[in-house]
């Protein structure tokens, strides 16, 4: 396995934003497809911030309140921030061909916890990426901002485990 | 334009294709209970208030949102949709907090109205007593949750006539509740201009003009539908 400390905190951070952009392109900034845009944003971000809502709703022509009703009908969305450590597999095309679903499947029951979603707790956010760009280690895992690549679901699990029982920090 | 003529309560009236259920026994002085529903505004269809049996038709269609067609025979006022409307009137009671005696719209407010006009008595269903804000953050306004219907008017005031759509509903089923911008106080709504046109519209107690105490509401939803129909006519 091969770590490596990441030159900032988020890896994945820095275009994410570009790829919401992408994806708000796509749809050619249409109102209609706010679904499909608050879709991507959690799933880029795992929740869906305020500072997120007010810019889908600046770039999609539409009344703020009216995201935010969109945003808080459906239970998928979550408005609440990232938990305490947060946990990134990536579902892009060199990583799902090596197993990223597998890597998926056994952290979500780990942690009894669906992609997308941060535990009840707070304690652990489970996010998919749409490749990180690092399809040479693939598959990809980032944990707690350090990027594993060649991952293997059984040592994930263990890292995992070990990480949600360490004393949670007082908040 | 085209007539359509059908009888309400055994009554011949005569209305113009599209228009609705509602607004035909209107025109004819037959009353049908409302609450979604305001003059000058889209309609919702949310309340079911307005309900009423068509014969051939074995469901109960809302008379605000149901056109007329000729021929048609409505019923407005039997006793299984008496017994309806006092039921969705008592729920509304159960789901919040309705003090009437210390509010500032009694004696001025359409639920409380609703209640003495489908002879509620009491309530049959257990009070849900949820816990509800009042926010008095806006200088001039004051919203306050325990007395919300859900009824949407304040939304589509703000919508449809003001034009900035400051409200809306977020969450859903008893976590529903009326929301300005993204969730923030509404004194910190940017996109109010602070018209009160939301307050023109609601129909009870939750939105109200800050200072005002009980029984010194002056509320006219009337209003509203002569905003929208002064600003049609123009010469
Ligand atoms: S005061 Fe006017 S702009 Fe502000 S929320 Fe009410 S209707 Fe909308
Ligand atoms: S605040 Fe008033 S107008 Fe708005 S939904 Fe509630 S009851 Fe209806
Ligand atoms: S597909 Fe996972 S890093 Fe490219
Ligand atoms: S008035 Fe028709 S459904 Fe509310």
């Amino acid at each position: 396995m091969s770590n490596r400390a990441p030159a900032n905190p988020a890896p994945a951070a820095d275009n994410r934003q570009k790829l919401l952009e992408a994806t708000m392109r796509r749809y050619q900034y249409r109102p209609d497809a706010l679904i499909e845009v608050l879709h991507k944003a959690q799933e880029l971000y795992g929740h869906l911030s305020p500072q997120l809502l007010a810019s889908i709703a600046r770039n999609l022509h539409l009344p703020p309140s009216r995201v935010y009703g969109v945003a808080t009908f459906y239970h998928f969305f979550s408005l609440k921030p990232q938990g305490e450590h947060t946990c990134t597999v990536c579902l892009g095309t060199a990583c799902y061909v090596k197993g990223a679903m597998e890597i998926l499947t056994t952290l979500e029951t780990e942690a009894g916890l669906k992609a997308g979603h941060t535990s009840p707790d707070g304690r652990l956010s489970l996010l998919t990426a749409r490749c990180l760009g690092a399809c040479g280690i693939a598959p990809v895992v980032v944990l707690d901002g350090v990027v594993i690549g060649h991952a293997d679901a059984e040592t994930l699990r263990a890292r995992l485990h070990a990480l949600l029982e360490e004393t949670p920090v007082a908040s | 334009m085209a007539a359509r003529t059908l009888t309400i309560d055994g009554r011949l009236v005569s209305a113009r294709a599209g228009e609705s259920i509602l607004e035909a026994a209107r025109d004819a002085g037959i009353h049908i209970p409302t609450l979604c529903y305001l003059e000058g505004l889209s309609e919702m269809g949310a309340c079911r208030l307005c309900l009423v049996e068509v014969t051939g038709s074995n469901r109960l269609l809302p008379a605000c949102l149901t056109p007329v067609s000729e021929g048609m025979e409505v019923h407005t006022a039997t006793e299984r949709l008496r017994e309806h409307r006092r039921a969705i009137v008592e729920l509304l009671f159960a789901e919040r907090n309705h003090v009437c005696a210390v509010c500032v719209a009694s004696g001025n407010c359409e639920l409380q109205n609703l209640a003495i006009r489908v002879g509620m008595t009491h309530v049959r269903y257990d009070y849900l007593n949820p816990v509800c804000a009042v926010d008095i953050s806006h200088p001039q306004f004051g919203i306050d949750h325990n007395r919300c219907v859900l009824c949407a008017r304040c939304v589509r005031a703000c919508d449809e006539v003001e034009g900035v759509h400051t409200w809306d509903i977020a969450g859903r089923g008893v976590n529903a509740r009326v929301i300005t911008d993204l969730g923030v106080p509404w004194g910190e709504a940017e996109s109010c201009t602070s018209c009160g046109k939301c307050l023109l519209a609601c129909p009870t107690g939750a939105i109200f003009r800050r200072g005002t105490s009980v029984a010194e509401l002056e509320r006219d939803p009337k209003r509203i539908a002569l905003i929208v129909a002064s600003r049609q006519e123009r010469w």
